[in-house]
């Protein structure tokens, strides 16, 4: 392996572009998935704000956008994301189909740690008299704080996955690097390096996941 | 204070079938008591005093709290109508994230009640009467049981409620621990002149702390009345079987199936049942001084309910038909229950 042939200003560059998607795309799945995820979870069967028809609604649409192959969804998404954006391509153009393909997923993750939280510590806020939605931002979420954090990890770390992929379509990052030279040139190299980075990105964001879950656990 | 009428429940269980919780429920409860409903699991206990606070609503029936029927109530009503009323459970139910002068603060809080300053001043109020001063900073997960249930009570005392629901309070501590909350329930009933209504399967937890007691079985009410009426002169089955395994010993040696020599039985087996004053005088010596009777002690238990002493004796008594009526007589004037077993 001759690492002369690679230039390196290009894999930092596509380094920087894969964190950004990663991150701005986090940031709208998490501002999309919480509250849709709050939503499931409290509309479900008997919990706080029982709501069988908009919990069967939502829970139908979550379904539908979680099975759709991310890959399908790019292609898909394409027309959607050049009227929102201006352009399906780079990593401005990749942003849309990954918030819109990891929202739904990241709202079931929030559902589920929802559930765990103690139905009796519920109980007991509205045995004082708490109104419903103070008991949902005031015990409920700080409740399942360490759950909702690894959630996002998680959400995190599909995301990078989902990013990288965005590449063949045209998105920025090391994907996009990764599928240029490294398949479509044949620069082992840069494929080498690419999958490298992308390991020790993904090793680092579940490392600082689990060491905030340990410091906002109290159990 | 609290009136339950015809109170019914049923529920779809999730097979679809009904299922009757509670059917025909009539209660009253007077403010400042201790009041106990007993009963096993699936008695339905625990629905019922959570229709108290409308977590469980009844289907039929009217609860009445200060002459109000609040299963009528709206939404806001039933808020602040629940912030009249602390609750304390089982498992605590303590917020974990929070620490132990938080989750105090937490009702005060989270219902808008008084500033920060005069909140801080109620929970370090709290955390005093409860015990725990020096746990104010701690989260729950550093807390033994008893002092969780402590903070559970000093959280459901913040909003100063006029009724305390116990369910199950003390039924995850130990018998030490048990006793140490009941005292404290004890001394807030006193102190603050709180009615507490607790349900429980422990017969001791009534026996310690209750003035009356109802007893529940199969979503019913089968017996009720004064503690020491129901537990020393107990009618329905469900009573004399918990009573019974309440005090092991005492239940065998009160049964006269389990008085060991009943074959060597010569004379009258009689039990008598005593309350209150009576219990620490003489009586027995003084009817028996004078009385051409031969006594027997064969079993017997002097103890207290809540702080009214009883005692209950079981005697074999020897004599002619005429004496033993002569010593009955006596009895009777005293105000001891006697009853005639063999």
């Amino acid at each position: 392996m001759d690492l002369s042939v690679i230039d390196w200003s290009d894999i930092w560059q596509a380094t920087w572009e894969t964190l950004v998607m990663t991150g701005v795309s986090l940031f709208f799945t998490v501002l999309l998935g919480l509250p849709l995820g709050i939503l499931l979870f409290v509309t479900a069967r008997r919990q706080l704000l029982e709501q069988r028809a908009l919990y069967v609604v939502l829970s139908f649409v979550v379904n539908v956008l979680r099975s759709v192959p991310f890959l399908i969804l790019l292609i898909v998404m394409i027309p959607v994301t050049v009227i929102l954006i201006g352009t399906s391509l780079g990593v401005e153009g990749a942003i849309p189909p990954l918030v819109v393909g990891t929202a739904p997923f990241f709202a079931r993750l929030v559902e589920n740690v929802l559930r765990e939280v103690d139905r009796g510590v519920i109980e007991a806020c509205q045995a004082m008299g708490i109104r419903t939605s103070r008991i949902i931002f005031g015990a409920l979420l700080p409740e399942a704080l360490p759950g909702l954090i690894a959630a996002v990890t998680v959400t995190a770390i599909t995301l990078m996955s989902y990013a990288a992929m965005s590449g063949v379509i045209g998105g920025g990052g090391l994907g996009d690097l990764a599928i240029r030279f490294g398949y479509q040139r044949f620069q082992t190299e840069v494929m080498v390096i690419t999958v490298v980075l992308l390991v020790v990105l993904v090793q680092f964001i579940q490392y600082a996941g689990d060491r905030l879950v340990l410091y906002f656990t109290r159990k | 204070m609290i009136r339950i009428e015809n109170l019914h429940k049923t529920y779809r269980a999730a097979d679809g079938r009904e299922v009757q919780a509670l059917a025909d429920i009539d209660l009253e409860i007077a403010g400042g008591e201790v009041f106990g409903i007993i009963g096993r699991s699936g008695a339905g206990k625990s629905t019922l005093i959570r229709t108290l606070n409308l977590l469980e609503r009844p289907s039929s029936g009217r609860v009445l709290i200060d002459g109000e029927d609040i299963t009528r109530v709206d939404r806001e009503a039933l808020y602040a109508l629940r912030r009249r009323i602390g609750m304390i459970f089982q498992h605590f139910n303590l917020l974990n994230a929070k620490t132990v002068a938080q989750n105090i603060d937490w009702p005060l809080k989270a219902t808008g009640h008084g500033n920060a300053a005069e909140r801080t001043a109620r929970v370090a109020e709290l955390l005093a009467l409860v015990g725990l001063s020096e746990h104010g900073h701690k989260y729950p997960s550093q807390l033994s049981g008893g002092q969780k249930q402590r903070v559970g009570i000093a959280r459901a005392l913040a909003n100063r409620p006029r009724l305390l629901l116990c369910d199950e309070a003390t039924s995850a501590l130990d018998p030490e621990t048990t006793q140490s909350i009941l005292r404290l329930l004890l001394d807030i009933n006193r102190q603050l002149g709180l009615t507490i209504v607790l349900i429980t399967h422990e017969m001791q937890v009534i026996r310690t702390i209750c003035d009356r007691v109802a007893v529940i079985d199969g979503g019913r009410i089968v017996e009720s009345g004064k503690v020491a009426d129901v537990f020393l002169h107990p009618r329905h089955a469900v009573t004399r079987s918990m009573v019974a395994q309440s005090d092991a010993l005492a239940a065998a040696s009160l049964d006269p199936a389990h008085a060991y020599m009943s074959d060597k039985l010569r004379g009258t087996l009689v039990r008598l049942t005593y309350i209150g004053d009576v219990t620490y005088q003489p009586i027995l010596s003084r009817i028996m001084a004078g009385a051409r009777v031969q006594v027997t002690i064969l079993q017997g238990e002097v103890s207290s309910i809540k702080d009214v002493p009883f005692g209950q004796l079981l005697l074999e008594l020897e004599g002619s038909e005429e004496d033993i009526r002569a010593v009955f007589a006596e009895l009777d004037r005293h105000r001891i229950h006697h009853e005639v077993l063999q």
